[in-house]
């Protein structure tokens, strides 16, 4: 038996289910609206929750609530619509999404924007200012799920080399804009779905040895900012008031929070404005504070919930394509919050990583929401793919 | 078929590679957070007292209350050192946008001078913490408040604060005895105890300001405030007010103190006027003065440059600091001296043939009249000033026994109890020029001694402080400018008062002043033009002290002298001499002989104090002096 024999009922029902027999069944709301009521239950009191954080985080501006709001129901409904799209539509596009945004970054590298420093912006103007790698987020790891597709499995070493120029083109552009943090999540994204579709355990060892070996080589190609970033993790108060500022800050509020918290609006470190950044990228240390322990390890269990459960749907696909690019969306949304997490409370340098749903802004929840739409759209249409 | 066998063989187990890998993901989902989850734990459960501590010490902020500095009022509650609300233009550097632009703005308001900016750039970059305001002007006129005030939209990040300003209604008069107070410097700073000076920007640099610094401070006071993270206060969380120092009420009358600085009417010198039986100092007066309120906001460098490089030295406390040669001044108390060691008797006659030899001395040492005067006793020598009975007392008493009794006096050491910055004067001794010359004591400067030359060297507050001992038959009261700290009236006996002086006969005492009234009363006495119409007993002793000394056989005109290199005119006197009330010590530089200048300034002041209202005004006694004649008689 294998191991999924174990996990609770509710949640095994969709994949043990036989397939459809022929026989009409009374298909149920929830199978018609193509979504899964028990992760977007999660995924609603998840964005309620952070709501909440964010009322305070904001400094109590109820239009900084109202704002975030809508934006989630923008991301709902854009949501809804991925869900009811079938997932060979994205198999289809995949080449074409992949060739567009790649274009789009070598566009950025010779005729984009430049803001805080760095080269990331496109411009029409008048009409969109946006990050061509933001999108790549989503963008290459679909195109090497749909490569993939077409292998066998596990995939041979001549796929796993064109899977590399795959992932490598665009990251190696993101990185050189500079953007070093949203290259690294690009690459764990594409890498997740090579990993998921059964690399080798030797290649994976030799991989990591190679990394390893790559550190140096990568320190000195590094920026100063980003070098800046790496030593004020290890060690912040060699600048308490300059780039150290931020997690001396952030791991004071989550400690000074205890067990139990301060309560809601009552946490001095983000009410007096001592944490930065509190309603962005750093509001899980308003959470820390005001709700202690036990509100993070609630967060925390719920992140986990959500995590599981789109991994048990993306199991549920029996289609290479969709197993793994739902495989990449779930996981690299817990690498979002693992690396949020981390960089604040102090055990991960920063990188400007924001908490997934409850940090405030518009694009990553748009982008998150929308992965989270392909996963229904891929588990709700697996019946079709499998006939 | 067989593709199709291959893929769907192949689909089995791509399934069951993913459903491995997801395994192991799910479960390294598990591990991370768990690494996360132990990391918070560690955070808000191990380290959470230190991390609550680091938010409270963010939050909370404790700001001093400096304390008042206490008033200090003169015997009769006249106002002499006040505080004074004034008003600084402050800046802080991070709610400016735009910091050139604005500082340009406001030299263009307030004419700034460019010192004034470069200050400001040095005083920026010693803050200690971000959104901490920085002096950028002190002393802000009404004017300039009016001008910022209509421009304040165009100011962001600049505030005008009241701030209480030390300020001396008679600086002029009362520099150099109150001194003044200025910022604390980095030498000081060291020194302090930085809780009681917290938010404490001046301290006591001179005079009575800063003798009794510790009184006049008071304690800080401290209140702690919840802040946000721009240092904007948002509610006080506790406070303990300040106590605010005490007031001083000092001996010093005002009205003597004015006189004695008309009197000097721009001249070099000092006078110092104490009352004998108490031993509170009147007046203490050394001129040129200076305007001390110039050093409490700041002076500029070219002020204090100018007042450094004056030729009169006016930052330079001649009462308290000026070496002088005694001159004559000194003869009633070798006469003591003598009385003291049984060398004289007031009957002891000697005769002057005009100067004094030494045994087996060729070399004569003259009296001021060239051809003596003549049969000479105790109360002749004082109203004439007759050096060779001196001369002749010095010989018979010896260095030794002069060093001795000289001391008990008060010269050659520190006299008062609270005059900051006191000088010991000199006072001459054989281990004093073994250790200074590597030479032995000649005779010959045992006579010069005698006659207040030679090395010996006093201090005007000396003379004052010795004269009024001697008002008080010997009698010693530490000359002092305190008369109440805050409530307290200071001890009777001060530590350090010197030992009283006893003569064998106590009338003995009566020979000496009836010597010294026949100064200013005798046919003979050196002052007596300054003795006519005296209402009271006056005694006094009249003194010159040569800037310059004469060669053997040498004389000179004073007309033809530099006014600079023409001799110090001294005088001491007491009155009445039945009831002691007042003792002055006058000195000025350069003005000739003691008997005419120093002389009828003395009895200015004894007139003032004594009749009060009937005294003549400063400018009487200064017109006087300019229509009287101008010769030097005696020395």
């Amino acid at each position: 038996m294998s191991p999924w024999q174990s996990i609770p009922r509710s949640f095994r029902r969709h994949p043990v289910r036989p397939p459809d027999s022929g026989i009409a069944r009374r298909k149920s709301i929830w199978e018609r609206l193509h979504l899964d009521p028990w992760l977007l239950l999660m995924l609603l009191v998840l964005m309620a929750g952070g709501l909440l954080v964010l009322y305070s985080a904001s400094g109590q501006r109820i239009e900084s609530v109202i704002a975030q709001a809508s934006r989630f129901g923008i991301a709902l409904a854009g949501m809804f619509v991925l869900a009811q799209l079938n997932p060979s539509t994205f198999l289809r596009w995949a080449p074409l999404a992949y060739g567009v945004g790649l274009a789009m970054l070598l566009a950025v590298e010779i005729a984009g924007d430049i803001g805080m420093g760095a080269k990331r912006w496109l411009e029409i103007p008048g009409v969109i200012r946006f990050q061509p790698s933001e999108m790549m987020k989503l963008g290459v790891p679909l195109m090497v799920a749909a490569y993939l597709n077409r292998c066998q499995l596990p995939p041979r070493f001549r796929d796993i080399a064109v899977c590399a120029v795959i992932i490598g083109v665009p990251v190696v552009l993101t990185a050189i804009q500079p953007d070093l943090g949203t290259s690294l999540l690009m690459a764990a994204a594409a890498t997740l779905v090579v990993l998921l579709a059964g690399l080798s355990w030797r290649l994976i060892a030799f991989v990591a040895a190679l990394v390893a070996a790559g550190m140096p080589i990568l320190w000195m190609n590094m920026h100063n900012y980003q070098r800046q970033r790496v030593l004020t993790f290890l060690d912040p108060d060699s600048d308490p008031l300059g780039s150290g500022w931020n997690i001396i800050q952030s791991t004071t509020a989550i400690g000074s929070g205890g067990v139990w918290g301060k309560g809601w609006l009552e946490g001095t470190q983000s009410q007096l404005e001592f944490l930065p950044e509190r309603h962005t990228d750093f509001i899980i240390a308003v959470l820390g504070e005001e709700f202690g322990l036990v509100g993070m390890l609630v967060l925390l269990v719920l992140y986990t919930l959500i995590v599981s459960r789109g991994l048990w749907l993306a199991a549920g696909s029996q289609d290479t394509f969709g197993r793994l690019f739902a495989g990449s969306i779930i996981l690299t949304f817990f690498i979002y919050v693992f690396v949020n997490v981390g960089m604040v409370s102090g055990i991960l340098p920063v990188v400007g990583v924001p908490l997934p749903l409850v940090s405030y802004g518009g694009t990553s929840s748009v982008t998150l929401l929308a992965g989270f739409g392909i996963l229904m759209s891929i588990h709700a249409h697996r019946r079709l793919l499998s006939r | 078929m067989r593709k199709r066998r291959d893929t769907l063989k192949n689909a089995e187990q791509e399934l069951r590679i993913f459903r491995v890998r997801s395994l192991l993901a799910i479960l390294f989902v598990l591990v991370l957070t768990g690494v996360l989850a132990g990391r918070l734990a560690y955070l808000q459960i191990v380290q959470h007292e230190l991390y609550t501590t680091r938010s409270e010490k963010n939050r909370v902020r404790v700001e001093p209350l400096p304390p008042n500095r206490g008033l200090i009022f003169d015997r009769n509650g006249v106002l002499l050192a006040e505080n004074r609300p004034t008003y600084n233009l402050t800046l802080v550097r991070e709610r400016v946008d735009d910091l050139d632009e604005t500082l340009a703005l406001l030299v263009d308001l307030l004419e700034l001078p460019d010192e004034e900016i470069e200050a400001f750039n040095v005083r920026s970059r010693q803050r200690q913490r971000p959104f901490q305001p920085a002096l950028l002007m002190s002393d802000l006129s009404e004017d300039q408040i009016a001008r910022l005030a209509v421009n304040r939209h165009r100011l962001p990040g600049v505030e005008v604060e009241a701030q209480l300003l030390r300020y001396y209604p008679d600086a002029e008069i009362m520099s150099h005895v109150l001194g003044y107070v200025g910022r604390i410097n980095a030498e000081e700073l060291r020194e302090l105890d930085t809780g009681r000076y917290a938010g404490t920007h001046f301290i006591g640099k001179t005079g009575v300001e800063r003798f009794y610094e510790e009184e006049l401070h008071g304690e800080a006071g401290f209140r702690k405030v919840e802040t946000n993270a721009r240092g904007r206060v948002l509610r006080e969380l506790g406070r303990t007010d300040p106590v605010p120092g005490r007031n001083l009420t000092l001996t010093l009358d005002k009205s003597m103190q004015s006189l004695a600085f008309e009197l000097m009417n721009g001249r070099r010198g000092s006078i110092v006027a104490i009352v004998p039986q108490t031993g509170e100092i009147l007046a203490m007066v050394s001129t040129p003065g200076f305007d001390t309120n110039q050093f409490v906001t700041g002076i500029d460098v070219a002020s204090y440059r100018a007042l450094q490089e004056d030729i009169d030295l006016p930052l330079f406390n001649r009462a308290i600091r000026g070496h002088y040669p005694a001159g004559s001044t000194i003869k009633p108390f070798m006469a003591l001296a003598g009385l003291v060691e049984g060398v004289i008797t007031p009957d002891t006659v000697i005769s002057d043939p005009g100067y004094y030899q030494l045994p087996n001395d060729s070399r004569r040492y003259r009296n001021w009249l060239r051809w003596g005067h003549g049969r000479v006793d105790l109360e002749r020598a004082l109203a004439v000033s007759n050096n060779t009975y001196f001369y002749s007392l010095a010989h018979d008493l010896g260095i030794d026994n002069i060093h001795e009794q000289m001391s008990h006096f008060g010269f050659g050491q520190r006299v008062a109890f609270d005059v900051q910055g006191e000088s010991t004067g000199l006072l001459p001794s054989r281990e004093w020029k073994r250790a200074r010359f590597n030479q032995s004591w000649y005779p010959g400067e045992t006579l010069s001694v005698g006659i207040g030359q030679g090395y010996l060297q006093i201090t005007p507050l000396q003379l004052a402080a010795a004269t009024a001992t001697l008002a008080n038959r010997g009698h010693w009261i530490r000359p002092h400018l305190a008369r109440m700290v805050g409530d307290e009236p200071l001890p009777d006996v001060l530590p350090g008062t010197l030992d009283d002086i006893r003569l064998d006969n106590d009338a003995w005492w009566d020979r000496v002043f009836s010597g010294m009234e026949k100064v200013l009363s005798g046919s003979e006495g050196t002052a007596r033009r300054t003795g006519v119409g005296l209402e009271y007993r006056m005694g006094g002793k009249s003194g010159t002290a040569q800037v310059f000394s004469l060669g053997q056989d040498q004389r000179y005109n004073a007309d033809e002298l530099e006014e600079r290199l023409r001799d110090h005119a001294l005088f001491m006197a007491f009155a009445p001499i039945d009831d002691p009330q007042i003792a002055v010590s006058v000195i000025v530089e350069n003005a000739g002989g003691g008997s005419t200048h120093a002389a009828q300034l003395a009895r200015a002041m004894t007139d003032a104090w004594l009749l009060r209202d009937d005294a003549p005004e400063a400018d009487e006694v200064l017109n006087e002096l300019e229509n009287g004649s101008a010769t030097v008689e005696g020395n």
